[in-house]
């Protein structure tokens, strides 16, 4: 695990270029300092890409502009290295159990070889982080969870964790690349003797690929554009990562940074962790009601119930500008009279349908498809209509 | 990455041409790569005199959004129209067809205290 000084510290700093995201300096120094790298982060240097910190982690933002690799993957394949993503395996007879009682999802439903999107809520009502839960066997499951909370899930698991199930953080031994488009079929091929069109979406096979041994090989993915994400051991990582490219070279692959990654995954209407939701909004507010299921006991069960039954007094809602301007994290939503109903989450310019869209919490009343409401733009109050999610038809 | 020797540069990364009474203010190189893809550009002080260091507009880039600082205290005369259909031109050509607006330069001595393109480029690091 993370020493807790560092982690401390690392947050310190995410808060810093947090609260200062409008400045056009990049964070060289401190970054050094304190900014942990992926097995790949030579390579995203070595072509030009521009980097970040992102969770404490050193990592490739664009690399030759968000628009344009925004197009590869909806259009064709590209890469993204999302290592800094966690990773837990959990083992015995138990784990099932512990998992039940943690996340929110049915994992008693996963047949092996199947995933599943969950969410852990917390006993207050709100989120502890949303993830994957992979079952392997019968007596093994790996979560896949965001890299900014690994601690605290971490630390949230093991709280619970009343029958000592057997945990391993394996999240620093272990490489993650999501190939997507609809060209990643195609462009990985080559790489494997698994059939990959015959692993359903949300399915995975574990098995050699590029000549590596036990890969898991997942249909899964953030973008609404297809593909698979490879869990890869470490040592493999730069190996796979080369075959990848060649082997797609006559799909034109090409690498992916986390802002094209945002904008994927936002006209999806999939949330974020730490924009859309976060530790104090419910499950069912956010829409996750599809994967929050009140046939099993879990933790926070009674929260998300009851708002379930009493109706939830704010809900999170797609929405696409009608005046020009870009809506952005934090930014006020009101309504006709300027009465503040809400406050959005996250907001871009969508490369595919150039339009403005974001997500926001609006109030019951202003929920339904095709309200309208407002945005305020600085000093502006810019009109915006709620629309149904996803943005795009994947 | 250009820095044109004949502009005058601010630390919020901002270039001015000065052409007699009137100057052209727009977003340098180095900002235009920081920002990303550009997608609107919105000025509502056309018209109005702002002050040096105070904000004349808003960029928005896919990303993010960026304030646009005066480099000196002037007018605003003129926005660039073409930039509501083609916003990605401040990326492709920030000292050319990217400029932004035109204003009149009420204190010409308020130029000394820019950067010349040498100390800007050692400002970015370039």
């Amino acid at each position: 695990m993370i020493d807790e000084t560092k982690s401390k510290r690392v947050a310190w700093v995410q808060f810093f270029f947090i609260s200062n995201g409008l400045s056009l300096f990049s964070p060289t120094i401190l970054n050094k300092i304190l900014m942990k790298n992926t097995p790949f982060t030579d390579i995203h240097i070595g072509l030009g890409a521009k980097m970040a910190p992102f969770a404490g982690y050193n990592m490739p933002i664009s690399y030759k502009g968000i628009n344009e690799e925004h197009h590869q993957v909806r259009n064709a394949v590209g890469v993204f290295d999302v290592s800094h993503m966690g990773e837990f395996i959990l083992k015995g007879e138990n784990a099932l159990d512990l998992i039940q009682r943690v996340t929110s999802n049915d994992a008693s439903k996963l047949i092996d070889g199947q995933a599943q999107y969950s969410c852990m809520p917390n006993d207050k009502g709100g989120i502890v982080d949303d993830l994957l839960v992979y079952k392997k066997s019968d007596t093994e499951y790996l979560l896949v969870v965001n890299a900014s909370n690994i601690e605290k899930d971490w630390n949230w698991i093991q709280s619970h964790n009343t029958k000592s199930v057997p945990m391993t953080n394996i999240s620093d031994d272990t490489a993650l690349l999501a190939i997507q488009g609809p060209k990643a079929t195609e462009a990985l091929q080559s790489l494997t003797s698994v059939d990959l069109k015959s692993i359903p979406y949300y399915h995975f096979a574990e098995s050699e690929f590029a000549g590596c041994p036990n890969i898991i090989i997942s249909a899964t993915g953030y973008t609404g554009a297809g593909g698979f994400e490879l869990y890869i051991p470490n040592r493999h990582a730069v190996a796979v990562w080369n075959k990848i490219f060649a082997s797609g070279a006559a799909q034109n692959i090409a690498p992916i940074g986390l802002a094209a990654r945002d904008t994927l995954r936002l006209e999806m209407g999939f949330c974020l962790y730490g924009n859309d939701i976060n530790d104090t909004t419910n499950p069912i507010e956010a829409g996750l009601g599809w994967i929050t299921k009140f046939t099993k006991d879990f933790v926070g069960r009674s929260f998300a119930e009851n708002i379930k039954t009493q109706g939830a007094s704010k809900t999170l809602v797609g929405f696409k500008m009608v005046d020009k301007g870009i809506p952005r994290h934090d930014y006020e939503i009101v309504d006709g009279n300027g009465k503040n109903i809400g406050i959005v989450t996250s907001g871009t310019q969508s490369p595919t349908l150039g339009e403005a869209i974001g997500l926001g919490y609006v109030a019951a009343a202003h929920a339904k498809s095709d309200s309208e409401i407002f945005i305020k733009v600085r000093d502006k109050q810019l009109k915006a209509v709620v629309t149904k999610l996803p943005f795009i038809k994947a | 990455m250009k820095f044109p020797a004949g502009l005058k540069y601010t630390k919020e990364h901002e270039w001015i041409k000065v052409d007699g009474a009137q100057a052209t203010i727009g977003i340098t190189d180095f900002a235009q790569k920081e920002l990303g893809d550009i997608v609107f550009i919105d000025i509502d002080t056309l018209g109005k005199e702002v002050h040096a260091g105070s904000v004349f507009g808003t960029i928005e880039a896919v990303k993010t959004v960026s304030d646009l600082y005066m480099p000196i205290t002037g007018t605003i005369l003129e926005m660039n129209d073409t930039l509501e259909a083609e916003p990605e031109s401040v990326n492709g050509d920030p000292y050319g067809s990217g400029w932004l607006v035109i204003c009149t330069v009420k204190d010409p001595s308020e130029l000394e205290g820019l950067m010349s393109a040498d100390e800007y480029k050692a400002m970015v690091g370039h």
